[in-house]
């Protein structure tokens, strides 16, 4: 426990949900990028898995479409602490879309039409945990909040949920992406308040 | 935006832990704004345009943090470094209330910091810079702007700087001087609800003429820094861009609904 505040309540906690330490909960969905919203056509766009022996795997707008298709109703928690309960995408899991992909690799970087990067193990993105989604709240991702497709990955903070994703680079080495070259935590655990370097 | 250039961009602190600031003093900058300085011991130092987390703790051990731009070079006191953080009152807030109403001179508060490596600028920059800000979007721009006072930068700034009224400008009359004063920084105001007297044009919303008429042109490839609210951020990032300015010469920081 840090310092008393002289005459600090806070909130009423009695009627809180249970939520990551140091996270408030938010009803409105708040925007966070570090530059202007890319504007992405569907008619180009396109999601890549690049495995690390050189081989690639790419689906266009319509074959990501024609996969299973999943509608995971998952907790948001934003490093900046304000968190999301319930709410409902509909995306690709990424273990079908890692299905028959052949790697080594222990890591992947997410990578996105505007440039961002950032960095999760890839067992992180298995096991149902992870989604390329592009329907939140049954309409299509808004641009500002990473439309048409983000990467979904809602166990971590959701500076890893890429907006605008491209594509995953499958590595057998740990590369942090853009927020953790500039000091935010590589692995980013909400319930173990992973924010910074160091942490 | 290239990885390459992301790695170039950013900065790479060190760890840093909590440690306890004392409010040392506070300014009344607008009905809902306040700068506190605080006096903090062991500050690593900073570069204009990052921020700081500030940790409440209630009497029963709950803690509340949020963050704030810092809003000017660290400031020599005479037990050691202070530096300011301009605070908004967010209605229904949890922090920003207390630190405007409770939070009294001598306090202690936990300070983590200095945080945020992108929306950065170096006082060794050479490229002109233009600095738009919506409301308390104003905060770490002026950091950038009162860095260049104390660094002697020659650079040329342009700040455009939009507000509901007259009465909400933040550091109002230090712009005005600074504006005079500064060589090479000009200073523009869009006011949205009520201009003062003898200002040209109706209030309004920031749009394509603002920035187009306020702004460096792409040519001069200029860095620009955007702070505000969503919808002002998402605004003015999208003319920068429609006015043919790389995306990756744009750096924005949107503030939500923090309390």
């Amino acid at each position: 426990m840090g310092i008393v505040s002289p005459g600090f309540q806070g909130r009423p906690r009695s009627q809180e949900p249970t939520l990551p330490p140091g996270q408030y909960l938010t009803e409105d969905f708040p925007v966070l990028s570090a530059g202007p919203t890319p504007r992405v056509s569907l008619d180009t766009w396109e999601f890549v898995i690049s495995v690390e022996n050189g081989t690639e795997r790419r689906w266009s707008w319509q074959e990501l479409m024609a996969l299973p298709q999943e509608t995971p109703t998952v907790d948001i928690h934003c490093v900046t602490r304000w968190s999301k309960l319930g709410t409902t995408w509909q995306g690709v899991s990424l273990d079908t879309l890692l299905d028959g992909v052949d790697t080594g690799a222990h890591y992947a970087l997410a990578h996105s039409y505007g440039g961002y990067t950032t960095n999760v193990p890839l067992d992180d993105l298995r096991g149902g945990r992870a989604w390329v989604a592009h329907t939140f709240d049954g309409k299509p991702l808004a641009p500002e909040h990473g439309g048409p497709a983000r990467l979904l990955v809602p166990h971590l903070y959701f500076w890893k949920s890429a907006k605008w994703v491209r594509g995953i680079r499958l590595k057998t080495m740990d590369q942090p992406g853009f927020w953790e070259t500039a000091g935010y935590h590589d692995y980013g655990d909400p319930w173990r308040e992973q924010r910074y370097q160091g942490d | 935006m290239t990885e390459r250039a992301v790695a170039e961009g950013t900065e790479r602190p060190a760890p840093n832990r909590w440690q306890v600031g004392r409010l040392v003093e506070r300014r009344v900058e607008t009905r809902s704004a306040q700068t506190l300085v605080l006096e903090v011991p062991d500050w690593p130092g900073h570069l204009p345009g990052q921020h700081v987390d500030l940790r409440l703790t209630a009497p029963d051990g709950y803690q509340a943090a949020r963050s704030y731009s810092i809003a000017g070079p660290v400031v020599d006191g005479p037990a050691g470094p202070r530096i300011e953080v301009t605070v908004q009152r967010v209605p229904d807030g949890e922090v920003s209330p207390y630190l405007i109403d409770v939070f009294g001179v001598g306090d202690p508060v936990e300070v983590r910091g200095p945080l945020g490596g992108w929306f950065i600028w170096r006082p060794e920059q050479t490229a002109p810079v233009q600095l738009l800000g919506g409301g308390s979007g104003v905060v770490p721009l002026m950091a950038m702007i009162r860095a260049r006072r104390v660094a002697g930068s020659k650079v040329p700034f342009r700040l455009l700087y939009s507000v509901r009224t007259p009465a909400d400008l933040i550091y109002g009359d230090e712009l005005r001087r600074r504006a005079r004063d500064d060589f090479g920084l000009d200073v523009a105001y869009v006011y949205t609800r009520e201009a003062p007297e003898g200002w040209r044009g109706e209030p309004h919303r920031i749009g394509l003429a603002d920035v187009n008429t306020h702004g460096w042109p792409p040519d001069l490839e200029p860095l620009t820094y955007v702070c505000g609210p969503t919808g002002f951020v998402e605004t003015v990032a999208d003319l920068l861009v429609g006015l043919g300015h790389p995306s990756r010469r744009v750096k924005t920081e949107r503030f939500g609904p923090t309390g």
